[in-house]
């Protein structure tokens, strides 16, 4: 036992057991990102952070004149570990700027941490739940970055309208993000007048779709599709298989690149799906290529950078952008920083991004549509933007406050 | 202790309890100063953490260690009691939260761990050893894919946030200081219970069936139902480290109960050693660490590879844990050794 | 027929009898399910023709894939007691092989030969290098299988990161067949038949020829002979001179060989992606705790009802079907907790 308590206190020292080391020297500035560097999501977390990183090389590693310090945290996507991290961060290195998470749950998770340290200021990753700002929201939690209902803002309009889909049946995943989804697009597609008479909700870990499938009724118009990764390709594979015909409409994260590069027969079936997202493949805007290009610098990146990098670069461009405006000073317990990020509007490679009361962005969706590029190779081809999309997707609050918290049932127009 | 048992390992056990003798004193006076040095974030992210992880192993070390079950469901068990805070307690997602008093809720969570607890040894105890393993991680599956679908009692994917500590004394018992002791202050309570209960009549019993099930049903044992029994004393543990984990986490969801932490659990057990019950927190201080500092020296990558490889390691080399290696190694550091007890 | 049950069927019928008249009338009424056409009332309660029969075929041809895993895993532990948690691994480093070789190759086929035979070989090596230094210890060699499990999937999520991958079947595989069961009339006469992805009943076929194989040899052959009689006696086998030891590795061959060639087979059905591992490894431990620990029929019993219960429950009652699988595993265990066609503990 003596070794092993010696052994111990040596390890705290070595550690810096006694107290998390306060602030090194003056002219530099700790900035915490949190994303998912382990655990089945490691790709999509690694490409969040080359988002940051550009937004940091951008500004020559400086913010309110200060060097930035990049202290990483890393969480499996689980909203336990996203604490964990986080509190690493905040109560043992010190940061009081924190970059992050990338996924839903973790984002509530965080802003309910957040209310306990009143003097950090924690800017979203790419976490897209409505609660972390809509209902309940912490005042040092902020979101440059848009929720999974937002998201899909035009998209319900357009498949009734343009599409003339009258009658269309949903299967998303059985957790929140989905639901959100779901609800983003119902809540469009039933104002304009459209009926959803079957919603099949497939518990996580499932992968084969074939009796889903089977179910879903013979007689609408399409179906909307909100399943991601593994989930998305299986469907469609599946879908293909038993011969479906409905057209499909897509979730934000269905028909994104890494599905449509797979290799598989779906691609027959995925052609012609409209989808809608915080970005565009084919945007062509010269802030948007100029982005892409600055993009593919980075080391291991994507052909094109994936939402999560877009999203960690708002955000971490955003902390950076309010830095600078109080000098990189958060000595106050960062309230005239917050102060400056409640006000902050900026151009962004998609638009213009301004938050609302609640501290969420107000920003441009892009609605989209598969399509066969020239090269054979299938691309997200861009329809439409719809502007300024703020988090009740146009409605005034207080009624899209009654439609009620995303569920299984809400809402709902058989 | 084994000794009663193991007679030809009984000097060896015999000296291992003398040195812990003194050893548990200057542990003990070691973990009531650790706040005099160690930091917020060390007090509660690691102090209170493993302590908590401590004795969710513990409640595995007693059941696997003593009775020969290797259960995966402990965190399941566990996890159950953090559900029950969050459902009789309070908490702020808008499902249940009755609000009732900690000192009513923290009994009923504790006993409706134990008797989970208790219903799992009853499907798994009637099997045999190895099957034990491969039930309860079905069972821990189950419970895990329950919880999210559920939504009407365990609110589903979300699970339950903004679940506090009590306020009681004055004092806020999730602030650093207090939640450590609170934390310190169980797990030797729990400690001492496992340490009591493995010398008691119970507990010899208990090793005996593990030894040989068929002699003692002839001598008229009851070996399922005591093995059930034990099953429920290790629940109360579990759901005493549960209640301290949602209070720590401040949260519980599926993922909390899920595969991957069943599987910690053990890995923990293992690592700390399951002869004594001082093992699986040393397992867990040793995890937790590396858990949280993994990111700074190796990258958090691959963690994973880091904590199984380590894990092949201690199950190759010494089959009784950093317990079992100090075990072989003490007798080249001192010589001689110190009985205090008889 | 013994005396005894002459006697009672005097009084009535026997208990065997009586199950006899139930079997009948069960498969009478899913006989007309599935070929009769349905009523209006039916296809109010059971949502339509289309969704049940699809299930039912579901849940048949899954339960196949899940055969053909879960057959070496009962078998490994049927002869060796050692409880291969790293059996999942086995079937996702089988998957992945599949699919690299199949996308360097272009031959499907290839691809499943590599399977089995790369994962037999890794087996052989897992028991020559780990398990038999433990043996006898049956907690050790589950606790180091379950190391093994760990590292594998963190090695395999490094190497093909967290990417869904699709092993591409050949064109002879792919498409539908259409049924003789006719779903309903459309308003012209014509008949609707159910369309079936060829490839799910390829992989329920080749599962019933291994299934019918391995019968074979453990029932027909030298080895199977002695495979059983180490089940039942591993002392005495060993005792009449047999080298149990090359027993055990070709076991180990199999079963790991049987789980990458599943791996194969069922990434080209669904597709390859970390967590199947462990997905895999829940589905052949709740087959073979009903079906049996050890027992090639119980695995395919088990394997039948698991995979009609995952697929009926996803359709009926999506929201609790997952868990239906551990409700039946549980109720096995209540009434026999050997499972179904497991030896009295």
């Amino acid at each position: 036992m003596h070794i092993h308590r010696r052994t111990l206190l040596a390890l705290a020292l070595a550690t810096g057991l006694t107290a998390p080391s306060l602030a090194l020297a003056e002219d530099t500035i700790k900035l915490g990102i949190l994303a998912t560097f382990e655990g089945a999501f490691t790709v999509l977390g690694e490409d969040g952070m080359r988002g940051a990183m550009l937004a940091i090389e951008e500004a020559n590693g400086m913010a309110g004149g200060k060097k930035i310090e990049i202290v990483k945290g890393s969480s499996d996507a689980s909203p336990d570990s996203a604490v964990r991290a986080v509190r690493k961060l905040v109560e043992q290195d010190g940061v009081k700027v924190v970059v992050g998470p990338l996924s839903g749950d973790e984002g509530i998770a965080v802003k309910d941490y957040a209310k306990t340290q009143p003097d950090v200021t924690f800017i979203n990753g790419t976490s897209a739940a409505q609660d972390t700002t809509l209902r309940d929201p912490a005042e040092n939690f902020f979101r440059f970055s848009t929720d999974g209902a937002q998201w899909m803002a035009g998209l319900g309009t357009y498949a009734f309208n343009e599409k003339g889909y009258k009658k269309v049946a949903t299967v998303a995943e059985d957790y929140s993000f989905p639901y959100t989804q779901v609800f983003g697009f119902m809540a469009e597609f039933c104002k304009a007048g459209g009926t959803v008479p079957s919603k099949s909700w497939v518990p996580i870990g499932n992968k084969d779709y074939s009796s889903v499938i089977a179910a879903i009724p013979d007689d609408v118009d399409a179906i909307y599709v909100a399943l991601g990764g593994a989930d998305g390709v299986n469907f469609l594979t599946q879908y293909q298989q038993a011969g479906g015909e409905a057209p499909l409409i897509g979730g934000s994260i269905t028909v994104d690149q890494t599905v449509l590069s797979s290799k598989g027969k779906m691609r027959d079936v995925v052609i012609g799906t409209p989808s809608a997202g915080p970005i565009a493949d084919t945007n062509d805007t010269p802030e948007w290529l100029a982005f892409v290009e600055a993009y593919k610098k980075q080391p291991d990146a994507f052909p094109s950078p994936s939402l999560f990098a877009h999203g960690y670069y708002i955000n971490t461009k955003a902390a950076i952008l309010a830095l600078d405006e109080v000098g990189g000073d958060v000595s106050d317990g960062g309230k005239k920083f917050r102060e400056a990020l409640s006000k902050l509007s900026f151009d962004t490679p998609t638009g213009k991004v301004s938050l609302d009361k609640n501290r969420n962005a107000v920003a441009d969706m892009y609605l989209t549509e598969v399509s066969e590029g020239a090269d054979g190779n299938l691309y997200n081809k861009l329809v439409k933007v719809v502007s300024q999309v703020n988090q009740t997707l146009g409605i005034p609050e207080e009624e899209f406050l009654a439609l009620g918290a995303v569920s299984r049932e809400n809402p709902s127009c058989p | 202790m084994t000794l009663a048992i193991e007679t030809p390992r009984k000097s060896r056990v015999d000296t291992l309890l003398g040195d812990i003798g003194i050893g548990q004193v200057l542990l003990a006076v070691a973990l009531l100063l650790y706040p005099a040095i160690a930091s917020d974030f060390f007090l509660t992210q690691i102090g209170g953490y493993s302590l908590i992880w401590g004795m969710i192993a513990l409640s595995l070390m007693m059941l696997a260690g003593y009775g020969g079950m290797v259960s995966l469901a402990q965190i399941t068990v566990a996890g159950l009691a953090g559900y029950m805070v969050a459902i009789f307690g309070e908490n702020n997602s808008n499902v249940h939260g009755f609000g009732w008093p900690w000192w009513v809720v923290v009994p009923i969570a504790v006993f409706v761990a134990g008797i989970a607890s208790a219903l799992i040894g009853a499907i798994s105890a009637r099997t045999d050893g190895i099957y034990t393993i491969m039930i309860t991680l079905a069972i821990a599956t189950a419970m895990y894919y329950f919880t999210q679908q559920n939504y009407a009692l365990f609110n589903g994917f979300p699970g339950f946030t903004g679940i506090r500590a009590p306020d009681f004394l004055g004092i806020y018992w999730r602030d650093p200081m207090p939640f450590y002791y609170l934390c310190l202050g169980v797990a030797v309570v729990a400690y001492a219970a496992v340490l009591y209960c493995a010398r008691s009549t119970f507990g010899l019993a208990l090793q005996a069936l593990r030894d040989n099930p068929r002699r003692m049903r002839a001598l008229g044992f009851h070996v399922t139902q005591h093995k059930i029994v034990t099953y429920f004393y290790a629940g109360l543990i579990a759901g005493l480290a549960g209640v301290l984990l949602v209070w720590f986490n401040g949260r519980i969801s599926p993922g909390t109960i899920g595969v991957g932490a069943a599987i910690n659990v053990l890995i923990i057990a293992v690592i700390g050693g399951m002869r004594h019950p001082i093992g699986p927190f040393l397992g867990a201080l040793v995890v937790v660490l590396m858990q949280t500092f993994a990111i700074d020296i190796v990258g958090a990558e691959r963690f994973n590879t880091l904590i199984g490889l380590f894990f092949l390691a201690i199950v190759f080399i010494s089959p009784d844990g950093l317990l079992g290696l100090w075990g072989k190694l003490k007798p080249h550091l001192r010589q001689e050794s110190l009985r205090s007890g008889p | 027929m013994s005396v005894l049950d002459q006697q009672t069927a005097g009084a009535g019928i026997t208990k065997r009898q009586g199950w006899g008249i139930a079997a009948l009338l069960f498969a009478a009424v899913m006989a007309w399910l599935i070929f009769a056409i349905w009523p209006d009332w039916l296809n109010d309660i059971l949502i339509s023709k289309k969704a049940f029969v699809s299930s039912i075929f579901n849940g048949i041809t899954l339960a196949g894939l899940y055969f053909l895993v879960a057959s070496g895993f009962t078998l490994v532990f049927g002869l060796m007691r050692n409880v291969n948690l790293a059996h999942g691994s086995l079937y996702l480093v089988g998957a992945y092989i599949g699919y690299e070789v199949t996308r360097l190759t272009g031959y499907w086929l290839l691809g499943v030969a590599a399977g089995f035979l790369v994962l037999a070989l890794i087996g052989v090596v897992l028991q020559v290098t780990v398990f038999r230094r433990l043996e006898g210890d049956d907690l050790r060699q589950t606790l180091v299988t379950i190391g093994i499990s760990i590292v594998a999937a963190d090695l395999m999520l490094w190497m093909w990161t967290g990417a869904t991958y699709q092993i591409t079947t050949p064109e002879w595989l792919d498409g539908a067949v259409k049924l003789p069961i006719i779903t309903a009339f459309r308003s012209n006469g014509d008949a609707v038949y159910i369309n079936y992805p060829f490839y799910r009943l390829v992989v329920l076929g080749v599962a019933i020829v291994i299934g019918i194989g391995l019968w074979l040899l453990l029932n027909k052959t030298r080895v199977g002979m002695m495979i059983r009689a180490g089940v039942d006696d591993r002392a005495m086998l060993a005792a009449s001179g047999v080298n149990v030891h090359a027993v055990f590795a070709i076991v180990f061959a199999i079963g790991a060989g049987l789980a990458g060639f599943a791996g194969v087979v069922g990434g080209s059905a669904l597709s390859v992606a970390p967590g199947e591992d462990v997905r895999y490894l829940l589905a052949s431990l709740v087959v073979v705790i009903v079906g049996g620990m050890g027992s090639i029929t119980g695995a395919a019993i088990g394997a039948l009802l698991i995979g009609l219960a995952e697929q009926i429950g996803l359709v009926y009652f999506p929201t609790y079907g997952i868990v239906l699988t551990f409700v039946i595993m549980v109720v096995t265990l209540a009434i026999r907790p050997q499972g179904i066609m497991g030896k009295s503990l």
